[in-house]
């Protein structure tokens, strides 16, 4: 092929200029995740060398004025609503790829899948401004205050869920069709072959999709910072307002200063540190395409 | 070809079906209820002078119009740096690398993680790096080049699709001609490739216009009329945000503000469907 690495036979002096162009712009791409590390860890330090990972933990409460530093809240906030959306959404994404592989006459289930993708492009800041204006004087009517955690996890679910559907409907439309014929011919009604063949054999397409939607709930920050009511505490009840830790950054970011600055910053290495490995559980999963 | 004739249909056939299908109609009602709510409350303060006139009373009353040119400024800035590098890098992973070279392998590492980066840490970076260590302060620039690093990987991906469907026998060809790689990229890949490059463009302009998380913090929240790039300028999320919760009485502006950004992103998606379909399908250059 062509595309070999130092092609020593091109006589052309622009080929070799360009080729480093093209290295350039390559290595400025392929660094700029370094680069947020970097200045992540540059801005963390102070707090780091100050305070110390431990006080992050052990710390009486979040109050960053009289020096206190607990995340532990935060984490909680930000684990909680995240588990429940992945919950929720996991099977309303799976069904809804069911639905439009195997269950929807051939044009609504292309309109559905229109719609979906439609879905996952809305801003989060529209979701939740509708969450805010909606859900939230729903929720409060039923049990007050209204903003909380539920609110949180209803909006994340609604916008995890096209990430869940559309990988799960691409995987399920790649699985080998011979698999279906031989489910058919074995007479195998549909929820069957669906439970029985579909599932096994689209295993690693669905799991990506479910981890790459936890990554979504877990950076998600707009949306949840205007539904959650933003208190500092280990939510008790699904109506308890939280604080996920980056509503906590998008909040507190506009006056930090010195230490207070730097523990937010460790928050963001927190995040950084969900979904990298996040990233990589993915890159596993997908590379280990097992078929049942 | 599944067999949905299910002559006797069981128990769990039957509950199987009325799940899907209540899922999806769950699903689908959400939508409608989120857009219909949106498009009832916003269409009706929706006007040219909405669209035109700067916003007065911390946006209660007033228009839209500066937040409109502060928020085409952050994406210009953007695409003008994301679109060369990422143009770029797609060319040296599609055709300059082997799929099992470190260089390689290392940049699409990288670009794997940057894409799941969540925007507030986006946001964090951005204000630590081009608003302080830059010292570019609260700016368009700083936002738009924050918004690049964002969309980069998105426009790598499809940029680098784009190239790979190009036939082998194109640059087999032109390696037989004699041509350098350089023409041959230029003259004949690129043109070929530009669909795919398009499709990634529409895709990374529609993940930076609905952006809010990682502009606050580096475009800041001015909504006045931008004299330059240096200038903070509110992008239209962060309207549709600071109306909704630091404004009493800015909902209505916030439905209107919030539709007209939906619209944009439905064109933005009409014009991927669009394209994919019309363009991506006859792919052969006729040059």
């Amino acid at each position: 092929m062509t595309s070999s690495d130092n092609n020593i036979l091109s006589r052309w002096p622009t080929d070799r200029l360009l080729l480093w162009l093209l290295r350039g712009t390559a290595a400025i791409a392929g660094s700029i995740v370094l680069l947020i590390v970097l200045f992540l860890v540059l801005d963390a330090l102070p707090a780091l060398q100050h305070i110390g990972i431990a006080r992050f933990f052990t710390d009486p409460s979040w109050h960053p004025a009289e020096h206190f530093y607990n995340l532990t809240p935060m984490l909680w906030g930000t684990l909680f609503a995240t588990i429940g959306a992945v919950l929720v959404a996991t099977p309303l994404g799976i069904l809804s790829a069911v639905f439009c592989q195997y269950y929807a006459p051939p044009a609504l289930g292309r309109l559905y899948r229109k719609l979906i993708e439609l879905l996952a492009g809305i801003p989060s800041v529209v979701y939740g401004f509708w969450g805010l204006v909606v859900l939230v004087p729903l929720i409060g009517a039923i049990h007050p205050p209204g903003p909380s955690l539920l609110a949180g996890i209803v909006i994340l679910t609604i916008m995890i869920l096209p990430t869940i559907a559309l990988m799960a409907d691409a995987s399920l439309a790649s699985i080998p069709p011979q698999y279906l014929r031989g489910a058919a011919a074995l007479g195998l009604p549909r929820w069957a072959t669906i439970r029985g063949v579909v599932f096994p054999a689209a295993k690693s397409g669905l799991f990506t999709g479910v981890i790459l939607g936890t990554g979504r709930a877990i950076g998600e920050t707009m949306a949840i910072l205007m539904v959650c009511g933003n208190v500092v505490q280990a939510p008790q009840s699904l109506f308890d307002p939280v604080r996920t830790l980056t509503a906590n950054i998008a909040l507190e970011m506009a006056y930090a200063l010195g230490n207070h600055r730097a523990a937010l910053f460790v928050s963001g290495l927190f995040l950084m540190g969900m979904i990298a490995a996040l990233v990589g559980a993915a890159d596993r999963i997908s590379r280990e395409k097992i078929y049942a | 070809m599944l067999n949905t004739l299910e002559p006797h249909p069981g128990g769990w056939e039957r509950l199987a079906t009325t799940f899907v299908w209540s899922a999806a109609a769950l699903v689908t009602a959400t939508f409608c209820w989120l857009l219909g709510d949106i498009i009832w409350h916003g269409l009706s303060h929706i006007s040219w002078a909405f669209l035109t006139t700067p916003p007065r009373n911390a946006g209660r009353e007033g228009g839209i119009g500066p937040i409109l040119v502060s928020t085409l400024l952050i994406l210009g800035v953007c695409l003008g740096v994301a679109v060369p590098l990422g143009v770029g890098t797609a060319v040296l992973l599609a055709e300059f690398t082997t799929d099992t070279s470190l260089f390689g392998r290392l940049t699409r590492r990288s670009l794997d993680v940057l894409s799941g980066v969540p925007s507030i840490v986006f946001g964090l970076f951005g204000n630590a790096f081009f608003c302080k260590t830059l010292g570019l302060g609260f700016s368009i620039l700083s936002g738009g080049l924050t918004l690049a690093c964002m969309v980069l990987p998105i426009l790598i991906r499809s940029t680098e699709e784009g190239f790979r469907t190009v036939p082998t026998g194109y640059r087999l060809s032109a390696a037989a001609l004699g041509l350098s790689r350089t023409t041959t990229l230029l003259y004949l890949l690129l043109p070929a490739a530009v669909p795919g490059l398009l499709v990634g463009l529409v895709l990374g302009v529609g993940r930076a216009i609905a952006e809010t998380a990682a502009l606050i913090f580096t475009s800041g929240y001015v909504d006045r009329m931008p004299q330059s790039l240096l200038d903070s300028g509110r992008a239209l999320s962060v309207h549709i945000f600071d109306l909704s919760m630091n404004v009493s009485g800015g909902d209505s502006h916030a439905y209107a503000s919030a539709l007209v950004l939906i619209f944009a992103l439905l064109a933005i998606n009409g014009a991927t469907s669009w394209l994919t379909k019309h363009w991506l399908s006859r792919r052969i250059v006729t040059v």
